[in-house]
C-alpha cells in the first residue's frame, strides 16, 4: 500500500480515496431515500383519518432538546476529525465519545417521544399520517442507532490500532455519515415539526 | 397444523406439483453431482467466495439465462391459454399468478442481471482497470440479488405466488395470501444488491480509468453504464422506500396504501413508477451501449456522432424521471397533469431518434460484416423503431383512454423490450462469449436463432396491436368466441412457440460450440476496437499485466492501425483483493430473514436480523489488505498465455 504523506491521513492511500468517494455516492442514495420519505410525508400529512393531527401531538420541548443534542454532536465530531488530522489520538477519542454520548441522549429523547405518541393514540397503525410520521422519524432514528454502534467500533479500533490510514479513513467516513444525519434532522425539524406546529 | 398450513399453496394444480417434483429432482441431482465429482471445494473456492468481477459477471449471466427460461415458460403458458377462446388450460387465479411472475422475473431477475453481467464482465476491462472499486461489495451485490431471486422463485411452491401484476397495485396486492409479501421482500433484497452495484460502478468508472482515458474518450458502452449507474442511484432508493411501505402495510398494519384512515392507494402507483420508468432506461441504455460497440466494430468504422450519442443519453436519463405519470393517464389526475406528462414522454423520442440516426449513419458509411451480433443489431433498428412509434401513440393521453390496459400496451412494451433489450443481450452475449470462454459460438446456429426470434417476435406481438385496438383487455385470462380475437391469438401463440424454439437453439448452440468450436482464436477474434480485446483470452485474473495508456475512445484500434503503444513499462507487483465467504453467507442469512418475514415467523426474523448486524460488526473489525501478485508470477502467467 502506497501512503501519500502530503495528503491528510484519511485520503492518504488510493483505497482510502476510493472509499471516501464511494461513500459520497452512497450518501447520494441516502438523500434519495430520505427525499422519498419527505415527499410521502407531504402527501400524507393531512390524511389523518380518525387519528390526531400533527398540531395535536407535537410538543416543542423534547424536539428542541433533540435538535440541540444532535447539532452539538455534529460539532463535536468535527472537532474529533480535526484532532485526528493533528494526530492527537486521545483528544480525538474524547470528542468521538462525547459525540456518541450526545447521540445516545438524542435517541433517548426520541424513544420517550415515541412512547408519548403511542400513549396519545398516535401509533404507527393509526392513520396514514402517523404511519409516515413514525416511519420517517424511525428511519432517521435507526440510522442514529446504527451510527452509535459503528462509532463505538471505530473508537475501539483507533484505541487498539492507533491512527493509521485505515482507521483514519473509517473515522472520517463515519463523520460524513454523522453530519448527514444532522442535515436530515434539520429538515425533519423544519418541515415536520415547525411546519406541523404552526 | 395451523403452522404448516401457511406454507401450503392456496391454488394447487398438476403443473405446480410437477414443477415441484422437477425442482426437487434438480436439486438432488446437483447435490449428488457435486458430491460424486468432489466439486464442493472447487465451487466454494472458485465461485461462491470469489471477488473477481469476471466470475461474478458469469454468475450473473447464468442466473439471467435460467430466469429467461423460467419467465419464458410462463410466457408460453399464457399464450397457450389465450390461443383459443374459452380455453380452460389455466383458471383465472393461475393466469394472474403467471403474468405477475412472468413480469417480475423478466424485468427484475432476467433483464437486470443480464445487464449487470455486462457491467461486471466488460466495464473494468474496457477502462483498463484491475477490478471494480469495491470487489467485496460487488460479491455481496451479486449474492443479495441471487437470494432475492431465489426467494421469489420458490413462491409458487411454498405459500403461493403474488397475483397482483408486476406493478402490484394496492389494494389489489392485499395480504390475503403470502404472495404479495414475497413480492415486497424478495424484490427488496435483490434491489439493495442492485443499488450497491450502481454505487460500485459509478465509483469504478469515475475513479479507475486507465491513464489517458478522459470522460470523452470512454467507449460508448462504458458511457452507458456510467449513466445507468447514476439512474440506479437515484431510482432504486425510491423502490426501497415504496417496498418498505408496502411491507409495513402488509405485515404491521400501517396505513400507507389502505382505503381508509387516510391511506392512499395512488401513492403506491406514483412511487412505483417514479422508480419503474427510469428502470426501463436502466435496461435500455446499456443495450444501446452494446449496440454502439457492435455496430462500430462490424461496420469497421468509428461511431458516428460520439458526442451526440453521449448527449442524448444524458438527456434521456434526465427525462426518464419526469414521465412516470404516463402509466396512469386514466386514473383521474386531471387534464393538466396528463398534458405535461404527455409532452415530456414524447420528448424522449427526440434523443432516442438521434441515436437511431447515429447508428444508421455509422452503418451507411461503413463496410458491413454480417456476423451474428451485427445481425441482431440490424434487426433491432426497424423493430425497435416500430415500438418507439407505438410508444408515442400511447403517450397521447387523450388517445390513451382508448388503448389503456389493452393488448396494445402489451404489444408496445414487448416491442421495445425484446428487440431493444433482449436482442442486445443476445448480441452482446455472442460478441463477448469468446472473451469469456475462449471459443466462438457457432455463427450459423446464431444467425438461425436471430432470424427465428425476429420472425417469432413479429408473429407473437404484431397481432396484439390489432386485437388491442379492437378492445382485447390486458391480463384477461380468457375471452369468448364472439369477440373474434381467436385467430389473431392463435397466430400470436405460434409466434411465441417459434421464439421458444429460438431460445432452445441458444442452448443447443452453447452445447454445440463447447464440443466443436476451435479453441485457437487469439485475444481479438472480431478485430475489435476497444481495450477489453487487448488482453489475453481467457483473461488473467489481474486483467492487464501492465496498465494500458489510452489516447482515444477506440484504444485498441489506434494501437492496431496507428501504432499507438498501449502497454508501456515494466511489470510491477499487482495488488489484488482476497476471496471472502462473508458475502455469500451473509446473503444466505438474508434469504432466511426474508423467508421469516414473509411468513411472519418473528423469532427467526429477529435472530437473522441480529445475525446480519453481527456480520457487519465482524466486517468492521476485520483486517484484510488483500495480497500481491509477484513479478515472477506475472511473467510466468504472461509467457504461458502467449505460448497457448
Ligand atoms: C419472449 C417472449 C415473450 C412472450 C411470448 C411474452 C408474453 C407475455 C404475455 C402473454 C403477457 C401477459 C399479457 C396479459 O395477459 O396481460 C406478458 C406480460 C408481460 N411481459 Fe412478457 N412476454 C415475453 C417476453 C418478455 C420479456 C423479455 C419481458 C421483459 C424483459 C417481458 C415483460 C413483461 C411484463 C412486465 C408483463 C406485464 C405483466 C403484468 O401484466 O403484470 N415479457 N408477456
Ligand atoms: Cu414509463
Amino acid at each position: 500500500m502506497k501512503i501519500d504523506h502530503s495528503l491528510p491521513l484519511e485520503y492518504s492511500t488510493e483505497e482510502n480515496r476510493l472509499k471516501i468517494f464511494g461513500f459520497w455516492m452512497f450518501l447520494g442514495a441516502e438523500i434519495m431515500l430520505f427525499a422519498t420519505l419527505f415527499a410521502t410525508y407531504f402527501t400524507l400529512e393531512n390524511r389523518t383519518g380518525n387519528g390526531p393531527t400533527g398540531a395535536e401531538i407535537f410538543v416543542i420541548t423534547p424536539v428542541l432538546l433533540e435538535t440541540f443534542l444532535l447539532l452539538t454532536s455534529s460539532f463535536t465530531i468535527g472537532l474529533g476529525i480535526h484532532a485526528m488530522r493533528l494526530g492527537r489520538q486521545k483528544a480525538m477519542l474524547w470528542f468521538f465519545g462525547i459525540t456518541l454520548a450526545l447521540g445516545l441522549g438524542f435517541l433517548g429523547v426520541e424513544i420517550f417521544e415515541f412512547f408519548t405518541y403511542a400513549h396519545e393514540g398516535a401509533g404507527i397503525q393509526t392513520s396514514a399520517f402517523t404511519s409516515i410520521l413514525l416511519t420517517t422519524l424511525g428511519t432517521h432514528g435507526a440510522h442514529v442507532t446504527v451510527g452509535l454502534f459503528w462509532g463505538l467500533y471505530i473508537m475501539i479500533q483507533v484505541k487498539k490500532r492507533g491512527l493509521t490510514p485505515e482507521t483514519g479513513n473509517k473515522s472520517f467516513i463515519f463523520s460524513l455519515y454523522w453530519h448527514f444525519l444532522d442535515v436530515v434532522w434539520i429538515f425533519i425539524f423544519s418541515f415536520i415539526y415547525l411546519k406541523g406546529m404552526l | 397444523m395451523e403452522f404448516f398450513e401457511r406454507f401450503a399453496i392456496p391454488h394447487p394444480s398438476f403443473a405446480i406439483y410437477a414443477s415441484m417434483v422437477a425442482a426437487g429432482l434438480t436439486l438432488i441431482a446437483i447435490i449428488a453431482g457435486l458430491t460424486y465429482f468432489k466439486k464442493w471445494g472447487y465451487l466454494w473456492r472458485e465461485w461462491l467466495t470469489t471477488v473477481d468481477h469476471k466470475r461474478i459477471g458469469i454468475m450473473y449471466l447464468i442466473s439471467a439465462l435460467l430466469m429467461l427460461f423460467r419467465g419464458g415458460v410462463d410466457a408460453i403458458m399464457m399464450r397457450a391459454q389465450l390461443a383459443v377462446p374459452d380455453n380452460t388450460l389455466l383458471d383465472s387465479q393461475h393466469y394472474n399468478e403467471i403474468f405477475t411472475t412472468h413480469g417480475v422475473v423478466m424485468i427484475l431477475f432476467m433483464a437486470m442481471p443480464f445487464i449487470i453481467f455486462f457491467m461486471n464482465f466488460v466495464v473494468p476491462l474496457q477502462i483498463g482497470a484491475r477490478d471494480v472499486a469495491f470487489p467485496r461489495l460487488n460479491a455481496l451485490s451479486f449474492w443479495l440479488f441471487f437470494m432475492g431471486a431465489m426467494l421469489f422463485n420458490i413462491s409458487f411452491m411454498v405459500g403461493g405466488s403474488p397475483d397482483a401484476g408486476w406493478t402490484s397495485y394496492f389494494p389489489l396486492a392485499d395480504g390475503e395470501s403470502v404472495g404479495s409479501h414475497y413480492y415486497m421482500i424478495a424484490i427488496q433484497i435483490a434491489g439493495i444488491g442492485t443499488l450497491l452495484t450502481g454505487i460500485n460502478f459509478l465509483t469504478t468508472i469515475l475513479k479507475m480509468r486507465a491513464p489517458g482515458m478522459t470522460l470523452m474518450k470512454m467507449p460508448m458502452f462504458t458511457w452507458s453504464i456510467l449513466i445507468t449507474s447514476v439512474i440506479i442511484i437515484f431510482a432504486f432508493p425510491v423502490l426501497t422506500v415504496a417496498l418498505a411501505f408496502g411491507t409495513m402495510d402488509l405485515l404491521f398494519g400501517t396505513q400507507f396504501f389502505t382505503l381508509d384512515n387516510g391511506g392512499m392507494a395512488m401513492l403506491w402507483a406514483n412511487l412505483f413508477w417514479v422508480w419503474g420508468h427510469p428502470e426501463v432506461y436502466i435496461l435500455i441504455l446499456p443495450a444501446f451501449g452494446l449496440y454502439s460497440e457492435i455496430i462500430s466494430t462490424f461496420a469497421r468504422r468509428n461511431l458516428y456522432g460520439y458526442k451526440s450519442m453521449v448527449g442524448s443519453m444524458v438527456l434521456i436519463s434526465l427525462l426518464s424521471f419526469v414521465v412516470w405519470a404516463h402509466h396512469f393517464f386514466t386514473m383521474g389526475q386531471g387534464a393538466f397533469a396528463n398534458s405535461i406528462f404527455s409532452i415530456t414522454t414524447m420528448a424522449i423520442a427526440v434523443p432516442t431518434g438521434v441515436k437511431i440516426f447515429n447508428w444508421l449513419l455509422t452503418l451507411w458509411k461503413g463496410k458491413i460484416e454480417f456476423t451474428t451480433p451485427m445481425l441482431y443489431s440490424i434487426l433491432f433498428i426497424p423493430l425497435f423503431t416500430l415500438g418507439g412509434v407505438t410508444g408515442v401513440m400511447l403517450a397521447m393521453s387523450a388517445a390513451d383512454y382508448q388503448y389503456h390496459n389493452t393488448m396494445f400496451l402489451v404489444a408496445h412494451f414487448h416491442n421495445v423490450i425484446i428487440p431493444g433489450v433482449v436482442f442486445a443481450m443476445l448480441a452482446g452475449l455472442t460478441y463477448y462469449w469468446p472473451k469469456m470462454f475462449g471459443f466462438m459460438l457457432n455463427e450459423r446456429i446464431g444467425k438461425w436463432t436471430a432470424w427465428l426470434l425476429s420472425i417469432g417476435f413479429v408473429l407473437a406481438f404484431i397481432p396484439m396491436y390489432i386485437t388491442g385496438l379492437d378492445g382485447q383487455a390486458r391480463r384477461m385470462y380468457t375471452y369468448s368466441e364472439s369477440t373474434g380475437f381467436g385467430p389473431m391469438n392463435m397466430v400470436s401463440f405460434i409466434g411465441a412457440a417459434i421464439m421458444a424454439v429460438g431460445f432452445v437453439l441458444i442452448v443447443y448452440n452453447i452445447y454445440y460450440s463447447v464440443r466443436y468450436a476451435s479453441r485457437d482464436i487469439g485475444a481479438d477474434p472480431w478485430d475489435a476496437r476497444t481495450l477489453e480485446w487487448a488482453t489475453h483470452t481467457p483473461v488473467p485474473h489481474y486483467n492487464f499485466a501492465v496498465t494500458p495508456e489510452v489516447a482515444s475512445s477506440e484504444a485498441l484500434w489506434d494501437a492496431k492501425k496507428n501504432g499507438h503503444q498501449l502497454f508501456k513499462g515494466e511489470y510491477k507487483k499487482i495488488h489484488m483483493p482476497n476471496n471472502s465467504g462473508v458475502p455469500f453467507i451473509m446473503s444466505c442469512v438474508f434469504f432466511v430473514w426474508g423467508f421469516a418475514l414473509i411468513f411472519s415467523l418473528w423469532i427467526p426474523a429477529i435472530i437473522t436480523t441480529i445475525a446480519i448486524f453481527v456480520f457487519m460488526t465482524l466486517r468492521s473489525f476485520e483486517i484484510d489488505h488483500g495480497h500481491y501478485i509477484s513479478v515472477e508470477e506475472i511473467e510466468d502467467t504472461e509467457s504461458e498465455m502467449r505460448g497457448a
